[in-house]
């Protein structure tokens, strides 16, 4: 009588078990789907950027002989630095490339030629004349920047086989490019200027150096505000305060600030540093300020959990010997929950050195191109000149901003490995 | 030079610590014993005493003295400059500040503002002068008081831990000072913002066109402020974001903590995690260039127009942002739920899917919930993505395709470059501003309290 049904349910229950393995693979299969996906996504943007951006680690150079003529530089011969100073040193440049190339010819023709060289080119050049007068009358084979244009050009960003109205290089420019190549005259170095200049509307000139300067006084600006203040916050409610609501106040206030958006702090910047204070717009200073009070709730988070894991057998022990408080937690709590403390700080350091937005409010996105001297001097960080480069269409643009990109994960990636590193060192268990 | 002034200051500190200390030997004589605390905190008791006063006159000096160097510049200025409306005076005392660091001024300066450069350089070195001799001067006094109390009955820990705890106290306020700053900065700037423009018409309208004139005799649009529209593509963008980041995120969190062996749950871990630690303005840059491009000629391939600034491409960059935020939430959720749960589900004869599908998210729930807010909120505040790669122009509208700007983006815009700080468009980025940090805190608390209430059902 009740042996029937309960094979029923034993032949129910096979039938259905290769459908229910079924789903238990695919259910399965979802989940690593899921996970390469992520993973994929991560390895697509770094190649993308890697690949766009490598480039513009290299620059190419123009080899031309230039002849210093004393006829145009200094055509009375008393080597005034004031002549020498304000002589034509483009002519220079022009006769060099007309020479080489004799058989050009129209004033737009000649545009076209001349402008192959960088226009800093006459400055390198009277910078030469300056240091040493002595060139003067000789013949001089001189490394000048090759234009932007010339540049992706030759790292073979445009394609010579379109039309030529849809490209930015001309035939005829590619003809020359092709002849000094060919003479030997085109190098490719390392590109220094990327890491010695500051921004420039020429993108040959451009570099990041003012971009990275300008952040490292925002985060020296930060680090000593944040970090003081964040361990003294996390020692005080940790060690010392008493169970009541206004601490409970500031607990709740920290863990809020956590999760408002980053722009509001630019807002509360604008508002509070630059209205109300009159500090000046655009400064490191404001920036490292605006900062500090964003990576304040991650540096007393991270304090608070350091100095949680540090038994209180190390505390009773300390006051049994009849230490105050504050000699307990300053001679043995605090140099045994510093390592974790600066860990959790670099961690915050590199979350700010990738913000950009509260510093847009804040005036530091304007066109700067000196590179910044002190913590008040106008100054863009790197985040935001990635920003301010992504904007222009131009290709070497482009290239120049995927490998300000590479510098600023570089970076990124060096904070969080010292971290990594530093945990690892000094992590004690108990 | 104030920079020397501090170290000078620090400097001098520095050594009254060792004078307290060599003091307060001194002081007990040959019976070291005799001293109520160690020495050292008799040499923190003067090095404070030292350090202190003249540290916070030191900064309340150098902030005030900017603004009664210009107030005392302007009172000198001749009558006919100091009449001029507050923008041109503005004008003048840039050139003024210009004229005194040295740089390049826009016009060539008159007589007047020559001698008013030089009076602002004169009074500018006597107010330096006079802080040094002041600060300085304080901190010597600070070291005779302190070295002249000190002795063996003096309680100099006490007073040491004293200053210690309000500075430690102090300190910790800053979190709420914080947070008052913001809610003033903000609601000032919107009060004045809803004078000029009704809260209804904020809230409630449907057009968004910040433009306004900025002469009176200019024509153009009058300026329309209903954000509306703004409101609709920032949920339409952090909607597309959620609809990537919420199945990949949780899955991947499932399949970490359920399936996968500890060897690869280390590996993939973290580099998922890779995600979370990339500034938002590479994603921003990787979805104009790389993904709104992508998209626009895949759309045309298919015969679909695509604006070039398309909510989709913002949305899935962000999206793909906020993966690891996702799956790191859901991970500590999933793994609070009991491993009892888990064993009655097996004991029965379920499979792990099954186990997982039947019981684990039933379980996690309101957990999920809370962290799938928690992401919310973070799209709806993130800036950088929606700047690069959303547009300007406030569409009403649901196609993922078209371009539409966010609250965030409209922040920016009305925020950077030239602007005048009364008008109606630069009080509007505030009056935004309010209502992101308003709506992104009640998610916070909502997802908060889900989550806690949550964990302690399990505790």
């Amino acid at each position: 009588m009740n042996k029937k049904p309960q094979r029923d349910i034993k032949t129910i229950v096979n039938a259905s078990l290769a459908r229910r393995h079924a789903a238990e693979r695919r259910f399965r299969w979802y989940g690593l789907i899921a996970i390469s996906l992520g993973l994929v996504f991560v390895v697509l943007m770094f190649a993308n950027i890697i690949s766009q951006g490598y480039s513009a680690f290299w620059q190419t150079y123009i080899e031309l002989p230039i002849h210093f003529d004393s006829a145009v530089i200094d055509p009375e011969g008393h080597r005034d630095p004031h002549v020498l100073e304000n002589a034509d040193y483009a002519a220079l440049i022009r006769a060099s490339l007309r020479a080489q190339f004799p058989h050009v010819e129209g004033r737009r023709n000649l545009r076209d030629l001349y402008n192959l060289v960088s226009s800093n080119a006459p400055f390198r050049l009277r910078s030469q004349v300056l240091d040493n007068p002595e060139i003067i009358g000789t013949e001089q084979s001189i490394r000048m920047l090759a234009s932007a244009t010339v540049d992706t050009f030759v790292k073979g960003n445009i394609d010579r086989h379109i039309d030529e109205s849809l490209r930015s290089i001309k035939n005829q420019e590619i003809a020359w490019v092709d002849q000094l190549q060919a003479s030997g005259q085109l190098k490719q170095r390392f590109n220094t200027i990327l890491f010695s200049k500051g921004d420039s509307r020429e993108p040959e000139q451009a570099g990041i150096r003012g971009a990275l300067m300008g952040s490292f006084y925002t985060l020296v600006v930060t680090f000593l505000l944040s970090f003081p203040i964040g361990v003294a916050t996390a020692v005080y409610l940790e060690e010392f305060a008493p169970k009541n609501r206004w601490t409970d106040l500031i607990e709740v206030n920290i863990n809020n600030l956590a999760a408002v958006p980053s722009i509001v702090f630019g807002l509360l910047g604008l508002a509070v540093f630059i209205n109300f204070f009159g500090l000046p717009r655009s400064a490191p200073l404001v920036g490292g300020l605006v900062l500090s009070l964003m990576t304040l709730p991650v540096i007393i988070i991270a304090g608070r959990a350091a100095l949680t894991s540090v038994p209180p057998s190390i505390r009773e022990a300390a006051l049994g010997m009849g230490a105050s408080k504050l000699q307990m937690v300053g001679h043995h709590v605090l140099p045994l929950a510093i390592p974790g403390m600066l860990t959790g700080a670099i961690i915050g350091m590199a979350r700010a050195l990738g913000e950009s937005a509260p510093l847009l409010m804040i005036g530091m996105v304007a066109f700067i191109a000196d590179v910044p001297g002190s913590f008040t001097d106008p100054a863009t960080v790197l985040p935001v000149q990635i920003y301010l480069w992504a904007d222009l269409p131009e290709r070497a643009f482009v290239e120049r901003t995927s490998a300000a990109i590479m510098v600023l994960l570089a970076f990124m990636i060096l904070m969080n490995g010292l971290a990594i590193i530093l945990r690892k060192r000094f992590e004690r268990r108990w | 030079m104030l920079f020397y002034l501090f170290v000078t200051v620090a400097l001098l500190s520095l050594s009254s610590y060792y004078l307290g200390r060599k003091r307060a030997f001194a002081v007990a004589g040959s019976h070291i014993r005799n001293l109520h605390s160690l020495p050292s905190f008799y040499g923190s008791y003067t090095a404070l005493w030292c350090g202190l006063p003249a540290l916070i006159v030191f900064t309340v000096w150098a902030t005030l003295q900017p603004g009664v160097i210009i107030e005392l510049v302007v009172a000198s200025l001749p009558p006919e400059l100091q009449q001029l409306p507050p923008g041109r005076l503005n004008l003048v005392i840039n050139d003024i500040k210009n004229l005194v660091s040295g740089n390049i001024v826009s016009s060539s300066p008159d007589a007047a503002i020559l001698a008013a450069a030089d009076h602002y350089r004169h009074l500018q070195t006597t107010g330096n002068a006079a802080l040094w001799v002041i600060v300085i001067a304080l901190a010597l006094a600070g070291i005779t008081y302190g070295w002249r109390t000190i002795s063996p009955q003096l309680r100099a820990r006490n007073r040491v831990e004293h200053v210690v705890n309000a500075l430690l106290i102090a300190s910790s306020t800053i979190a709420i000072f914080t947070t008052i700053g913001i809610v003033l900065s903000v609601l000032f700037e919107s009060i004045r913002f809803f004078h000029k423009i009704p809260v209804s018409e904020f809230l409630f309208g449907l057009q968004w066109s910040p433009q306004t004139a900025i002469r009176a005799d200019q024509t153009g649009s009058s300026g329309a402020f209903g954000m509306v529209p703004l409101f609709t593509g920032t949920l339409l963008i952090s909607g597309i974001a959620m609809l990537v980041a919420v199945p990949i995120g949780l899955m991947s969190a499932l399949y970490l903590s359920e399936y996968a062996s500890p060897k690869f749950r280390a590996t993939a871990k973290p580099a998922l995690e890779v995600l979370a630690g990339i500034p938002t303005v590479v994603y921003g840059f990787f979805a104009a260039l790389t993904v709104a491009p992508l998209i626009r000629n895949l759309g045309t391939a298919m015969g679909v127009h695509v604006a070039s600034e398309s909510a989709l491409a913002a949305g899935l960059v962000m999206g793909i942002m906020i993966i690891p935020f996702v799956s790191s939430l859901s991970d500590d959720v999933i793994n609070a739920v009991p491993q009892s749960m888990r064993d009655g589900s097996y004991a029965l004869g379920a499979t792990k899917s099954e186990t997982i599908k039947r019981v684990l998210l039933p379980a996690a729930l309101p957990g999920i919930v809370g962290s799938i807010l928690l992401a919310v909120s973070r799209a709806i505040g993130e800036t950088m993505i929606v700047v690069m790669a959303a547009g300007l122009s406030a569409n009403l509208t649901a196609n993922p395709l078209q371009a539409v700007t966010t609250v965030t983006v409209q922040i920016v815009t009305l925020l950077t470059g030239d602007q005048e700080f009364d008008s109606a468009k630069t009080l509007a980025a505030f009056a935004l501003g309010l209502v992101l940090f308003i709506v992104t805190l009640i998610l916070n608390i909502i997802a908060l309290t889900v989550v806690r209430k949550y964990r302690e059902q399990y505790e």
